[in-house]
């Protein structure tokens, strides 16, 4: 029992951070319509800068993970008016092309600078909490609360500030928020801002249990996609229950399946799912 | 200007290219120029068949990599664990090739755009864990050693660099006869009319699960030889052959030649390769190069180096074409068989 | 020529065509109104079979087509155009209008390899079914222009052309006039015209009242997904149901 509950803890650390990860991704989606491969560089972008804040410059877990927030932002910001904007008439295959021109440099830039070696983030807290016969690392709980109480947060700026709702407009009728006169280019820009900083609070809350290297946001975005396809592109809360079964999913199969494989099992489940809906599970009818 | 023009599109260039190719063993004294040189041929056969899928059908596949390995690793095993011959197990690989290309096919391009492109990403990225996890059957990540070089029968010896260079030449030469046989086809227009849209090809009675699953199976056919060719060639490979890297590399070979056009892929890969060559040092970081060169190929030439040109002179003969159709008062250029009863209709209409 | 009934299309709960049963008969301009959203192109979309109806009946020709595949549709003759016309920008016009033929050919990827005397044949015949055509539509002079150089009523033209290039007795026209200038309405109408004249149904989407008025034989009005009306355009005109319909949405009815 202690084992299958140690693995439903797994289970939602890592589905918390899918979650966050596949939440900036489908935000993007469903403004743009651009499936952002750069958005695994953008997690590794951030992941490096709250690395060299805390190891290099010497400030603490918090500052880094600010800065590391500020900074993709200010980078998913660039993206977007750089690269996104220019092509949104383009025709879709050119979009992602362009994203993973960019992945392809930010993952080069960053290996020049700082290598290909595998890095470990500090973390100010490496107490080890025991509940009955549960071990429960403080960073795991850290993780969960960390990525839900951003989840909430986000909720609260979509339901209750202005902008928040001009991206939920626009989300879900693009033309029809044209008409009523909502400035695109602001909400666009604002969306990418928040995917990026989503994705680097993800990665410096995720980092200290993992690994640091350029290619980290590799599986990370491929699995955020099987998501985002899982929850419906688009869809907000498609992306959290999309990462929580994704997590779960992974976490119960490495343990009991196999360990080697657990990284198949998400594009198993994308494979299988297509393969019977080709639209995705929780996709809306119409077009 | 105009005859330089002309020159450049005529068939002579493509002679030309050709007899510049078969004479570049002759005039290189250089046999790694030569080397590079073939190992770019390979490269430039998998980039036509992406370009069929990407370029022709508008399908971004990002598995290609995954098929060249897929090819790769045929004939590695095969020569290797089971001592087959160079050639059955190229065939069997180029097989392969066709059977995992129709299988992936039939599920994955059920699905439009985006999803297609995420399906084969994943679908990429698992080749590549089974390649690495499978031991039994790829060694893992030792990868294998001591393939079987093409066998010459006694007549050449394909482990040298100047006979393989033009074994592979040879099957540059195949490549893209077929695919220019194809795009000018009724086959290769089919294909455009898909990659302008879905519906509009459906609307003109276009089966479109059948000619994207031809295309699709056309290209990992290409991808897997290949494969096969460049597993003759190294003689090693691991699973880093497919990583999504390869894909990567290949669509800006593809992206940056032009994309749907007939000598872009090979141009392309040529011209990237040796500019690679030369920054060698860049090697390692030739991404952050690349990878911008990606983003503003698309955003202002989409349509890569030989694209480019077609439109800027197909643009120049048209505009020539209309300028003396009305000098002349006179229709020229288009060879319109008319229809018998146009005046009657004209006169019908105006009644 | 079209008989259609009791067709239904839902999107979960919503339904965006609801029981509309109508005859569309042969050789004469058919038109569908409506106000904005009254499920005119997914009506179009269920006839042309890009969608299978939830529930009802379609039956071209006598034949039951009913949740065939598109493809299919257009081999059996029936063509369309879309809103958006959707063609290829960097080739030429005759260049685009060849493929419209492909679906009375067989040629298949080995005639294709051996550059077989069918495929020679089917190419030749595919060609001067797109030179006709272009002739048709009246813009065999500017067949060697490039598509992204036209201008959009030309693009109308070629969309047309290419519909007319698969051989089709029914002509799905969804909103031809959309985004050109009164002149150009009236040429468009006249090529409308002329394709019945030649043996063709049409049917179309319009949102241009004074067209439709002149054009059209016959008129069904679609509100929310159902029929609200049929019947000759002065029929139409004076129908208090559908002057209702008009001005309880934004769409004026003199647009």
């Amino acid at each position: 029992m202690d084992l299958f509950l140690q693995q439903v803890l797994n289970g939602l650390t890592l589905g918390s951070i899918y979650g966050l990860i596949a939440l900036g991704l489908t935000l993007v989606y469903g403004i743009l319509h651009v499936p952002n491969f750069a958005h695994g560089a953008l997690y590794m972008v951030g992941a490096y800068v709250a690395y060299f804040t805390m190891v290099d410059l010497g400030l603490n877990y918090w500052l880094a993970m600010i800065a590391a927030g500020a900074v993709v932002a200010f980078l998913s910001v660039l993206c977007e008016r750089l690269v996104f904007h220019p092509l949104r008439h383009a025709p879709p295959i050119h979009d992602k092309i362009a994203a993973i021109g960019i992945l392809l440099f930010l993952e080069a830039v960053v290996q020049m600078y700082w290598g290909a070696d595998f890095r470990r983030m500090p973390t100010p807290y490496n107490e080890i909490l025991h509940f009955g016969g549960l071990t429960i690392p403080a960073q795991r709980l850290l993780i969960i609360a960390g990525a839900f109480g951003l989840m909430g947060a986000l909720h609260l700026y979509l339901k209750k500030t202005m902008t928040g709702a001009t991206i939920i407009a626009m989300a879900q009728n693009r033309e029809g928020a044209f008409l009523v006169g909502i400035d695109a280019n602001r909400v666009a820009m604002m969306t990418f801002a928040i995917a990026g900083m989503l994705a680097a609070v993800g990665a410096t809350l995720f980092a200290p249990i993992n690994l640091v290297y350029p290619a980290m946001g590799h599986l990370l975005i491929m699995k955020a996609f099987v998501i985002i396809i899982l929850g419906g592109m688009g869809s907000i809360p498609g992306a959290i229950v999309g990462g929580l079964i994704i997590g779960f999913a992974e976490a119960l199969g490495g343990f009991y399946i196999s360990n080697e494989y657990k990284d198949v099992i998400a594009f198993a489940l994308l494979v299988v799912i297509l393969s019977v809906k080709p639209t995705g599970l929780f996709t809306k009818g119409v077009r | 200007m105009d005859r330089l023009m002309n020159f450049l599109v005529s068939p002579v260039l493509k002679w030309a290219l050709l007899v510049l190719a078969v004479v570049f063993p002759l005039i290189s004294d250089n046999e790694y120029h030569i080397y590079v040189m073939a190992t770019a041929f390979i490269w430039a056969i998998a980039v036509y068949g992406m370009n069929i899928i990407t370029g022709y059908c508008g399908q971004l596949n990002l598995a290609h990599g995954g098929f060249f390995a897929i090819g790769a690793y045929v004939v590695a095993i095969l020569t290797v664990d089971h001592e087959w011959a160079f050639w059955p197990a190229f065939i069997a690989a180029g097989l392969a090739g066709a059977i995992f290309g129709f299988l992936v096919g039939v599920v994955s391009l059920r699905l439009k755009e985006h999803y297609f492109a995420i399906f084969t990403l994943c679908v990429g990225f698992i080749i590549y864990l089974l390649l690495e996890k499978w031991e039994e059957l790829t060694h893992g990540s030792l990868g294998i050693i001591n393939i079987a070089p093409p066998e010459g029968f006694g007549l050449v010896d394909f482990t040298e660099t100047v006979p393989f260079y033009y074994l592979v030449l040879a099957f540059l030469v195949l490549s893209v006869w077929l695919v220019s046989r194809l795009s000018r086809s009724l086959l290769g227009r089919t294909f455009l009319a898909i990659r302008i849209s879905d519906d509009l090809a459906q609307s003109l009675g276009i089966n479109l699960m059948r000619n994207k699953v031809l295309a699709f199976v056309l290209s990992t056919v290409y991808a897997a030889s290949a494969g096969a060719l460049y597993a003759g060639v190294v003689r090693f490979i691991g699973p880093a052959e497919a990583d999504v890297v390869h894909t990567f590399d290949m669509i800006t070979y593809l992206l940056v030649g032009g994309i749907g056009t007939l000598m872009g892929p090979l141009l392309g890969t040529l011209a990237i390769t040796w500019l690679t060559q030369m920054l060698q040092s860049l090697e390692e970081y030739r991404m952050i190069i690349f990878g911008p060169m990606l983003v503003i190929l698309v955003i202002f030439f989409p349509r890569g180096i030989v694209g480019g040109f077609l439109t800027w002179r197909g643009r120049r003969l048209a505009n020539k074409a209309s300028q003396q159709g009305q000098d002349g008062k006179s229709q020229t250029t288009v060879n319109t068989p008319s229809t018998p009863n146009a005046d009657k209709q004209e006169a019908g209409n105006n009644a | 020529m079209l008989k259609i009934s009791n067709l239904t299309k839902r999107f979960g709960g919503l339904a965006a065509v609801n029981n509309v049963s109508v005859e569309f008969p042969a050789n004469q301009v058919n038109a569908i109104i409506g106000p904005n959203g009254a499920g005119k192109s997914t009506f179009f979309n269920l006839v042309a079979g890009a969608m299978p109806p939830s529930e009802g009946k379609i039956e071209y020709q006598g034949m039951d087509i009913t949740g065939m595949a598109p493809d299919r549709i257009a081999r059996l003759g029936v063509a369309r155009t879309f809103q958006t016309t959707m063609l290829f920008d960097q080739s030429t016009v005759l260049d685009n209008l060849i493929v419209g033929h492909r679906l009375r050919t067989q040629s298949r990827l080995w005639d294709v390899i051996i550059n077989s005397k069918r495929l020679r044949d089917e190419e030749k015949k595919c060609r001067s079914r797109a030179a006709e055509v272009l002739d048709f539509v009246g813009l065999s002079h500017i067949g060697h222009r490039y598509i992204a150089d036209i201008s959009q009523e030309e693009r109308k033209r070629v969309a047309f052309a290419l519909a007319m290039a698969t051989d089709p007795e029914l002509v799905l026209l969804d909103e031809p006039a959309g985004g050109i200038n009164p002149e150009e309405t009236e040429n468009l109408a006249d090529l409308i015209r002329k394709m019945v004249k030649h043996g063709i149904t049409v049917c179309l989407i319009e949102h241009k009242m004074d067209m439709i008025m002149s054009l059209a034989d016959k008129i069904m009005v679609l509100d929310h997904g159902e029929k609200i009306a049929e019947g000759t355009p002065e029929q139409i005109k004076n129908d208090p149901v559908v002057i209702e319909a008009y001005l309880g949405s934004e769409q004026d009815v003199e647009a």
